[in-house]
């Protein structure tokens, strides 16, 4: 069953020397699956999962033959009724909990917040709900954690508190933009689990954004590669290791192997022919 | 538990390091004031003597000012009457100088205070509207008002506003504080309590001269509101930018949050804790610096009665009030450290 259906997807952005695109055609499907995304620096992936939830900042502007989730045309829903799909239907984890979460307002506040305005619950149920989200995220004393500010968690213990917040409303589709980058890879491993149990057992559909190829590789059913804002290959997480595109392949070539040849990595050759259709 | 043992904790050590400062800060200015009597050429015994004094008056008094004594004795004397609130003998009035700034600086508290709760009142919204719509008519439009107030010299925006509001309309009463007929019964009638007249009619519960008090408030304050306004709305304005480009507002946004607490809440929240500094800081500036409204609009303030002392050199009148308007600035400075950290929990 699709979730999610995007075609065409281009993001534009109005600069004084012209337009930008900085995506340029994207269609993908998915399912209740973990679609993992890959690419390089810029090479669109985050706006790509932006989009999905329209929140691409102006000068930038969205548009996409179709984007339906659900049988809805997000390309068509008025402001308000996206706005009711956002968080309660679509939520997002975002790459580093030091800019993510409110430096002036305390876990449990932010944690609620959602379920408080945009639920209407009372403060006692919202409460009862976040502290589960805490322990659902593994964190030992969410008591404390509640009555803490945002600067006064671990990066791990802050990615954990964003994934609870996010997954409070126990959302269809999560979009999870680099959700380990910052962490200590210690702390991504633990944090990826949670994320994996998380989605297993809920049955949503993820779109996982990484540059980390061989992360979306174990983690995720299906991979899209964008290279300068367009997919170049589409493949099953298990064939990654065989892709056929050149510059999947180049990535590829470019992770360093433990007891392999201490010889330079290989340049990345990124050819202007693959961005064209 | 032992002896002397005192929970600390992280704020109340903060503040008390801020009190350690303010004193050394205060220590500074007096410093800098002492010294500034003995720099500027005012010859203390003549100003009080007169030009034609005998050589044996000057000696007399020179003892009796204690000029003849070391200076760091000078500065001891000076430090501890200070510190017991002696500021000295108004040599124009023979009052003390403590007593006559208590009349008025209440005068320029009121008109200040006024005018920084407009600033904040309108400035605020208007830098976070313009900040959250940057280029539309209405932020163009606030940055032009704003650029007026901030530019156009005070003074004549004074006199247009006297001329226009009071002359041509009769809208606002004109300049002093009262309308004469209500200056005179005014001690009669009303007890000084603070020597803001606003209160201090209001607690008389004399509404009548409340009403024309208010009358004649309101265009100096304006005047001074806009000047603050345009300052607090371009600073609102450029933090808010900041702070609406972060990711935590798009976590808000994520969440399905209305634009509106995106803004106000989640936005204002972050952007006042840099601004408070800002307020703070210009209300200082509108204590201090007031004078030339306050001339014009015959306001018996604190930065026309330094003005009209340094005019006649009367010393002690200056030098008091300076350290009035110096321990004010200290005071808000503190003041803003204090909410600062309790705005910013990184910060405590």
């Amino acid at each position: 069953m699709t979730l999610l259906s995007v075609e065409n997807l281009r993001v534009t952005f109005d600069t004084e020397t012209g337009p930008v695109q900085a995506v340029r055609g994207v269609s993908f499907s998915l399912g209740r699956e973990r679609l993992g995304i890959v690419g390089e620096s810029g090479s669109g992936k985050t706006m790509t999962g932006r989009s999905v939830l329209r929140l691409i900042r102006p000068p930038g502007r969205i548009e996409a033959d179709a984007m339906v989730f659900d049988g809805q045309d997000l390309m068509r829903l008025p402001e308000p009724q996206m706005r009711a799909l956002r968080g309660r239907r679509i939520a997002m984890v975002m790459q580093d909990p030091k800019f993510s979460l409110n430096p002036v307002m305390k876990v449990g506040a932010q944690l609620t917040e959602g379920l408080r305005q945009r639920d209407r619950m009372s403060a006692k149920e919202a409460r009862t709900k976040a502290l589960a989200a805490l322990e659902a995220v593994q964190i030992r004393d969410p008591e404390r954690v509640m009555e803490a500010w945002p600067h006064e968690l671990s990066g791990g213990m802050g990615q954990r508190v964003m994934i609870a917040m996010m997954l409070i409303p126990e959302p269809d589709l999560l979009i999870a933009d680099e959700p380990t980058s910052a962490l200590d890879v210690t702390v991504q491993a633990e944090v990826l689990s949670i994320l994996d149990n998380l989605v297993k057992t809920r049955g949503m559909g993820l779109i996982f954004i990484s540059h980390d190829l061989r992360l979306v590789s174990r983690f995720c059913d299906r991979v899209l590669v964008m290279y300068k804002g367009r997919v170049v290959e589409e493949l099953a997480a298990r064939d990654l290791m065989q892709a056929r595109h050149p510059y999947t392949q180049g990535l590829l070539n470019c992770l360093p192997r433990i007891g392999g040849p201490r010889t330079p990595l290989p340049a990345l050759d990124r050819s202007a022919a693959w961005a064209k259709e | 538990m032992t002896h002397g043992a005192f929970p600390m904790t992280p704020f109340l050590k903060q503040t008390g390091k801020t009190l350690f400062s303010l004193a050394l800060t205060f220590l500074g200015l007096l410093i800098v004031t002492f010294i500034i009597a003995r720099v500027v050429p005012v010859d203390p015994v003549t100003a009080i003597l007169g030009e034609r004094a005998t050589g044996e008056q000057i000696a007399e008094m020179r003892a009796k000012l204690g000029l003849d004594d070391p200076i760091w004795k000078q500065f001891g004397i000076y430090l501890w009457d200070v510190i017991h609130f002696d500021l000295g003998t108004s040599i124009r009035t023979r009052e003390p100088v403590l007593e006559e700034v208590g009349r008025y600086f209440p005068a320029t508290l009121e008109l200040s205070t006024l005018a920084t709760i407009f600033g904040v009142l309108f400035g605020v919204p208007a830098g976070v509207l313009g900040a959250t719509r940057p280029g539309s008519v209405f932020d163009q439009f606030t940055r032009l008002f704003g650029l007026i107030g901030y530019s156009v010299p005070v003074f004549w925006l004074s006199l247009i506003g006297l001329l226009l509001f009071y002359g041509q309309l009769g809208w606002v009463g004109g300049p002093g504080r009262l309308d004469s007929m209500y200056d005179m019964m005014y001690d009669m009638k009303v007890p000084a309590v603070t020597h803001m007249i606003l209160i201090d009619t209001a607690l008389a519960g004399e509404w009548d001269m409340w009403r024309n008090a208010v009358s004649h408030i309101i265009l100096p304050a304006g005047i001074l509101a806009w000047l603050s306004m345009a300052y607090i709305s371009r600073m609102t304005r450029s933090f808010m930018m900041n702070e609406m480009g972060q990711e935590y507002i798009t976590t808000a946004r994520v969440k399905g949050m209305p634009e509106g607490r995106v803004i106000w809440v989640h936005g204002l929240r972050n952007t006042m804790v840099p601004l408070i500094t800002v307020i703070a800081l210009s209300y200082a500036y509108l204590l201090e610096g007031a004078v030339l409204t306050e001339t014009i609009f015959a306001w018996p303030g604190l930065g026309r009665y330094i003005t009209d002392a340094l005019l006649i050199g009367d010393m002690p009148a200056v030098l008091g009030g300076t350290i009035v308007v110096g321990a004010v600035y200290i005071g808000l400075n503190m003041l803003s450290d204090i909410l600062y950290r309790l705005a910013d929990p990184r910060a405590r």
